[in-house]
């Protein structure tokens, strides 16, 4: 089973605004673990910190038993650290292979796995020659996504997959994210769509004003109107 | 089959033709106003040579300002200092560039543009710890401290080279032209357009078919995911700005040769026409560049041709048109 994250009272300045103000959060190794809040409570900016892509200003990040706050992103990923942005960050000038190729950092991409990421992304397969940036929102989610897990990782971070795509194309994604949880990786998913989170979540952590405010399952969170609407200001029912 | 091959019957990324037309569609343009088929032939072959030359010097900066997002005033002092450097083996060598023997002949030439090349790539290695990694991501502080570095350069060049034009006489093989009935195309200018063309099948090589050249693609469009994959970014910048000094070099010992002699202002001299090309090809774009290389030598020599006091103003000309109708360039890159 891979590694859980701990994160030990993380704060991240952005210029002059203090985005995280001491984020706590823990995510169990194997387990999908959803980090839910409203808009600008601070679920980008900690997906990035914990990636090196921001710098924690205080605090501690680990994987496991290593230290990841003092690192690179480079070295973070090197870790074992797969990265889906929620702007997907796709490179629009190559390929769907190329893309899978730079996301395959420690050789060639294994024709297996390749094809087991195929067998929910048959787009990919569809369009292997043609440029990123000619896809789809919801093929370039995909292309994210794949990119994340062409090679066995031991954390992904993944951020609001399912933001502005079809119906169809979020089901699709669910079934895949599933699939990943099922080989045992640790999830850490940020995700506006309750519904999706409600079916993936292992475990949920909430975040408020940079903090995290409620750590839980998910199970108990999605049966619990009265906390949805006290900690994100929604009810399940109202996302069915 | 394997899992790679599966798309092969796949549709493949489409290239735009009609920008890599455009030189094409200028010579046919100006073929009848020139009127006479020697001269047209001798102007159109002087261009693409040219082309090449400046394609060399520019190819560079379009990968440092695409990738690095560095704005180099500093590429004219590489520029200058492969003028210098050719004339620092050509001089000694002058045995063999008199010689009689072809291979004596191209070895002086080969080794006059490779110490170029090096010396400048290994200078460049310099200049980017010196000067630029403090800067990045800095505009405004990036010119200031590229067009110090270029002055103190081209200061250093003057004191140890002295204030003078040196001549720098071409290898004898290398001397004359090629004679088609009324039309004369020099031999330099063939070897020129060679070298030009190597240079791009190599780059184009590189960029397209090594994992290092996906790298340099991807990090022109997102050095940020390009870390977050687990690539350390810097050290790719290091190359590619070693890179492209090395180029720059290269193109400035070529275009010393064409000129007969070396000068510390060449550098600064063809600067601006390499941001020209750049902006004209596309930012970041390799081929781009290579395209607008050609095209604006070859508009500056049938305006030379048909109204030199136009010629003054083509190039500038050349770029509002193409910026009017492309307005990222011929070839834009994604992400710039």
């Amino acid at each position: 089973m891979s590694a859980g994250l701990a994160l030990e009272g993380v704060h991240t300045h952005i210029g002059r605004y203090h985005i995280l103000q001491g984020v706590d959060l823990d995510a169990p190794g194997g387990l999908t673990t959803m980090l839910l809040g409203r808009n600008g409570a601070g679920k980008t900016t900690t997906l990035r910190t914990i990636m090196g892509l921001w710098r924690a200003s205080k605090g501690r990040i680990a994987l496991g038993d290593r230290a990841l706050h003092s690192l690179a992103a480079s070295d973070v990923a090197r870790l074992g650290v797969g990265y889906a942005p929620e702007t997907m960050a796709v490179f629009s000038d190559l390929t769907v292979k190329e893309n899978l190729i730079l996301g395959a950092r420690q050789g060639p991409m294994d024709d297996r796995r390749l094809a087991w990421i195929f067998g929910f992304f048959p787009a990919l397969r569809k369009f292997w020659l043609s440029r990123a940036g000619s896809l789809s929102g919801g093929q370039k989610q995909m292309l994210s996504i794949a990119r994340a897990i062409v090679e066995p990782r031991e954390l992904l971070l993944i951020d609001e997959p399912t933001k502005g795509l079809a119906p169809a194309i979020v089901g699709a994604l669910i079934d895949c994210l599933k699939e990943i949880k099922a080989t045992g990786v640790t999830i850490l998913l940020v995700e506006q769509n309750f519904r999706v989170a409600a079916e993936v979540g292992d475990e949920v952590r909430v975040m408020d004003n940079g903090r995290v405010v409620h750590r839980g399952s998910m199970r108990d969170l999605a049966a619990d109107q009265r906390l949805q609407m006290r900690l994100l200001g929604l009810s399940l029912d109202s996302h069915q | 089959m394997s899992a790679l091959d599966v798309g092969a019957a796949l549709p493949r990324r489409k290239i735009e033709i009609l920008p890599a037309l455009t030189p094409l569609i200028v010579a046919l343009v100006a073929a009848p106003f020139v009127g006479s088929a020697s001269t047209f032939l001798t102007l159109t072959a002087a261009g693409i040579a040219m082309g090449m030359m400046i394609f060399t010097m520019a190819s560079g900066l379009t990968l440092v300002f695409g990738m690095m997002d560095v704005l180099n005033f500093g590429h004219g002092a590489f520029i200058a200092l492969g003028a210098y450097v050719a004339t620092l083996v050509l001089l000694p060598l002058a045995g063999w560039s008199a010689s009689d023997s072809v291979a004596l002949n191209l070895a002086a030439f080969a080794l006059a543009i490779l110490a170029a090349a090096v010396v400048c790539g290994a200078l460049g290695w310099l200049f980017e710890r010196l000067i630029v990694k403090p800067v990045y991501g800095q505009h405004l502080r990036q010119i200031l401290a590229t067009i110090g570095g270029a002055i103190i350069a081209e200061q250093l060049i003057y004191a140890l080279w002295g204030p003078d034009q040196i001549p720098l006489a071409l290898p004898a093989a290398f001397r004359g032209s090629f004679v088609f009935g009324d039309t004369a195309i020099e031999k330099y200018r063939v070897l020129a357009t060679v070298v030009g063309l190597a240079v791009f099948a190599g780059e184009t090589l590189i960029l397209n078919r090594t994992k290092i050249g996906l790298l340099i693609r991807a990090g022109v469009e997102n050095r940020e995911m390009v870390e977050a994959l687990g690539y350390r970014i810097d050290r790719l910048f290091v190359g590619v700005f070693m890179a492209g000094s090395a180029l720059a070099g290269l193109g400035g010992a070529m275009m010393a040769l064409y000129r007969g002699q070396a000068h510390a202002t060449i550098g600064a001299e063809f600067l601006v026409l390499c941001f020209i090309v750049i902006i004209i090809g596309g930012l970041g774009s390799v081929g781009g560049s290579f395209v607008a290389s050609i095209l604006v030598a070859l508009i500056a020599n049938y305006a030379g041709f048909l109204a030199p006091k136009l010629a003054l103003v083509s190039n500038i000309v050349a770029m509002v048109v193409v910026l009017l109708w492309r307005p990222r360039g011929l070839y834009p890159v994604t992400g710039r």
